[in-house]
C-alpha cells in the first residue's frame, strides 16, 4: 500500500478549478517531485494535502487512513509535515522555541501540568529541548538556539523552516520550493541536506521547485501539472523529453 | 541558595504589607492603595496574556471584571450576610473565613465561562473584528447586570458586613491577604503557562497563526485556554473588588473605561512582558493617587503620559523583554526557571 495516497483531487476556488482531478501515490521513501508554470496550483495540493484547504472533491489517505476533513495540526499528527513557498516563521520568538512548538501535539503532560510544572513536565520539557538542540544541530544551526527567528540570515531561516518541518515528526515532507531565492553554493548543500535527513529519519518527501537542477538530481519521479491539470508523469529524463512539458514550461532551452 | 532569593523576597513583602495592616502601621488608605495595586496588577498580568502574548486586541477585560465581582459578592452576602434579597445568611460567620477563597474561584470559574463568549468567535476572526466582540460583551454584561442582577444600575451592597463579620470572628486584613495571595498566583499562572511549550503557541498564534496551526499547534485549544485563564484572572480581581472597603459595586464601574484603565497598563508596561505589566500596574495606580488633587484634569494627564509613551517608545516601557533581560544581574534575584541550555551537555 502506498504511504501517501492522493486520489481524484479537485477545488474550486469560486468558479476557478485551481485543481482538478489529481492523483498521486507516494511509496515509502520516495523522493517525488512536483512542477509546472506559475499558478499552476501546486501549492494549492500542498494545502489540500495538508488541511489548510478542505478539498472539493477527492480523497487523501495516509497508510489508508482519511485526512479529508480533518483539521490541520491533526494531519499534521498523522505525519505530513511541510515548509512554505514564502518563509513563515515565528519571527519574534527565538529559533529553539520556534523548533519545540513544533513538537506541539507530542506534549504528553496535562494541562494543568503547563501551569504547575510537576516533575513530569520538567522531565518532558527537558526532553523536548534536547531533542530540538538535537535538530538544530543536524542542520548546523545551533549556535543560532537563543537568537530570534527574523534576525536569522536568509538561508539559515530556510534551515530552520526544514527543521521545524521535521519536529512534527512527518513520516511525509512536503517541501515547497525549498531553493528558492538561494545561490548555487547553498543549492548544493540543499541537496545535500534533503539527501541526508531522507536517510536519518527515513523520509517520504513531496517537493515543489522550480530550480531544474534541484529537481531532476533528487527526485526519482516526477509529476507536472498546469492549470491545476496534470500534463505529465513520470522519470526526470522521460520528463525533459515530453513534448508537453517542453511546450507547457521547460522551453526549448531548458537544459 | 539563590533558588530561594524570591520566595523569601515575597514572604517579606506579604509579612510586611500584612502586619503594617494588621497594626495600624498602614492606616486605612494605604490599605486600599495597595489593595488596589494588586487587584490592578491581576488584570493586567492577565489582559497581557491576551494582548500581549497572544496578539488578540481584547478591551473589553472589565467586563469579566464585572461577571467575577457580582458572582462572587452576590455567593458571599448570600451565604454570610444579613441581606433584603437573600434574607439571612445560610452559613455561620466563621465558615467565611476560611470558605473566603471558594467564593474568589467561583467568581473566576463563572468569568472564564463568559471567556468562552470571546474565544469561540476567535477561531474565525481576528483583529479589529475581535476587538469589536470584545466590547459587545463588555456592553452585554453591563447591561445584563444593570438589568438583572439585584440592585440593578445603582449597584449591589453587603459585602462590607461579610468582610466585618470576618474580622469580628478574627481580626485580620483577610482582603488584603487574599488579594496578595491572588497576586502571586496570578503571576505565577501567566509565567508558568507562557513558559511551557503548550503556552508558547499562544505566542505562535500571535507570530502566524495558520502556519501555526499547520506545524501541529492545536491553535483552537490554545485559545480558549488562553482566554479562559485571562478571562478568569480577571474574574479574580473582580471578585476582590467586589469586598472592597468601600462595600459596593456596580455596572456602571466596569464600562469600556475600566478596561481602557488596563489596556493602557499593559501597553505601558510592554506587551509579552509580566515584568512591565508589574511596574506599570503599581506605577500607575500610584500615579492615580498623586494627581488626585488635579481631579477631572488627571483624565488629561494621563491619555498624554499615554501618548508620550507611545511616541517614545511605542513597544512600551520593557517592549516584549522582561526585567531580568534588560538587567541580567537581577537573574541572581529573581532567577529564572528557563536556565540557558548548554548544547553540548546532556
Amino acid at each position: 500500500m502506498p504511504l501517501l495516497q492522493i486520489k481524484n483531487l479537485t477545488h474550486w476556488f469560486g468558479g476557478l478549478r485551481a485543481v482538478s482531478d489529481f492523483n498521486l501515490n507516494l511509496q515509502e521513501g520516495e523522493i517525488v517531485g512536483l512542477i509546472g508554470p506559475n499558478g499552476a496550483g501546486k501549492t494549492t495540493v500542498f494545502n489540500l494535502v495538508t488541511g489548510a484547504y478542505k478539498p472539493s472533491e477527492g480523497e487523501v489517505r495516509i497508510n489508508g487512513d482519511d485526512l479529508v476533513g480533518l483539521r490541520p495540526h491533526q494531519i499534521t499528527a498523522q505525519g505530513i509535515g511541510r515548509t512554505f513557498q514564502t518563509i513563515r516563521l515565528w519571527n519574534e520568538l527565538t529559533v529553539l522555541d520556534n523548533i519545540c512548538i513544533a513538537y506541539a501535539s507530542r506534549i504528553q503532560y496535562s494541562l494543568l501540568d503547563s501551569i504547575l510544572h510537576g516533575k513530569g513536565y520538567q522531565q518532558e520539557e527537558r526532553q523536548i529541548k534536547k531533542r530540538g538542540m538535537d535538530l538544530l544541530a543536524v542542520f548546523g544551526l545551533e549556535e543560532y538556539a537563543q537568537e530570534l527567528a527574523k534576525n536569522l540570515p536568509y538561508g539559515a531561516q530556510r534551515r530552520v523552516e526544514i527543521a521545524r518541518a521535521l519536529a512534527t515528526e512527518p513520516r511525509v515532507l512536503l517541501l515547497d520550493e525549498p531553493a528558492a531565492g538561494m545561490n548555487p553554493g547553498e543549492i548544493g548543500d540543499l541537496l545535500g541536506l534533503i539527501r541526508q535527513i531522507r536517510q536519518d529519519f527515513g523520509l517520504t518527501i513531496w517537493v515543489i521547485e522550480h530550480q531544474m537542477r534541484v529537481i531532476m538530481s533528487i527526485c526519482e519521479r516526477i509529476k507536472v501539472i498546469d492549470f491545476g491539470e496534470t500534463i505529465a508523469d513520470g522519470t526526470p529524463v522521460e520528463i525533459q523529453n515530453n513534448p508537453r512539458v517542453i511546450d507547457a514550461y521547460l522551453g526549448e532551452e531548458a537544459f | 541558595m539563590r533558588k530561594f532569593y524570591l520566595p523569601l523576597m515575597v514572604l517579606l513583602l506579604f509579612v510586611v504589607i500584612i502586619g503594617g495592616s494588621w497594626s495600624g502601621i498602614l492606616n486605612d488608605y494605604y490599605q486600599l492603595v495597595l489593595l488596589l495595586i494588586t487587584i490592578n496588577i491581576i488584570l493586567t498580568v492577565s489582559l497581557n496574556l491576551i494582548n500581549g502574548y497572544m496578539g488578540e486586541f481584547s478591551v473589553g477585560h472589565a467586563g469579566f471584571m464585572a461577571v467575577g465581582a457580582y458572582a462572587a459578592g452576590l455567593l458571599s452576602v448570600w451565604l454570610f450576610a444579613e441581606d433584603k434579597v437573600f434574607g439571612p445568611p445560610v452559613l455561620p460567620a466563621a465558615w467565611a473565613i476560611p470558605l473566603f477563597p471558594v467564593i474568589l474561584i467561583v467568581g473566576a470559574i463563572a468569568a472564564s465561562l463568559v471567556g468562552l463568549l470571546v474565544a469561540i468567535p476567535s477561531f474565525r476572526t481576528r483583529g479589529d473584528y475581535l476587538a469589536i466582540i470584545t466590547l459587545a460583551v463588555n456592553y452585554i454584561v453591563k447591561s445584563f447586570l444593570e438589568n438583572f442582577a439585584p440592585g440593578g444600575p445603582r449597584g449591589f451592597v453587603g459585602m462590607k458586613r461579610v468582610m466585618n463579620n470576618m474580622a469580628d470572628v478574627f481580626d485580620a486584613p483577610w482582603l488584603l491577604i487574599w488579594a496578595f495571595i491572588g497576586m502571586i498566583v496570578t503571576i505565577l499562572v501567566i509565567r508558568n503557562f507562557v513558559s511551557s511549550t503548550f503556552g508558547k503557541g499562544v505566542e505562535a498564534i500571535r507570530e502566524d497563526e495558520i502556519a501555526a496551526e499547520l506545524m501541529s499547534v492545536n491553535t483552537r485549544r490554545v485559545k480558549v485556554v488562553a482566554f479562559m485563564l485571562s478571562c478568569g484572572l480577571a474574574g479574580l480581581a473582580g471578585g476582590l473588588f467586589a469586598h472592597w472597603p468601600g462595600g459596593f459595586i456596580n455596572p456602571s464601574t466596569f464600562t469600556i473605561l475600566k478596561s481602557t484603565e488596563v489596556m493602557v497598563m499593559v501597553y505601558l508596561g510592554g506587551m509579552g512582558s509580566i515584568s512591565g505589566s508589574i511596574i506599570t500596574a503599581i506605577g500607575f495606580t500610584l500615579l492615580l493617587e498623586f494627581l488626585r488633587p488635579l481631579g477631572v484634569f488627571k483624565w488629561v494627564v494621563i491619555p498624554l503620559l499615554l501618548v508620550v509613551t507611545m511616541l517614545v517608545r511605542p513597544s512600551g516601557i520593557l517592549g516584549n523583554k522582561e526585567l531580568t533581560d534588560v538587567f541580567p544581574r537581577l537573574r541572581a534575584v529573581f532567577g529564572s526557571e528557563e536556565e540557558s541550555y548548554a548544547p553540548a551537555s546532556d
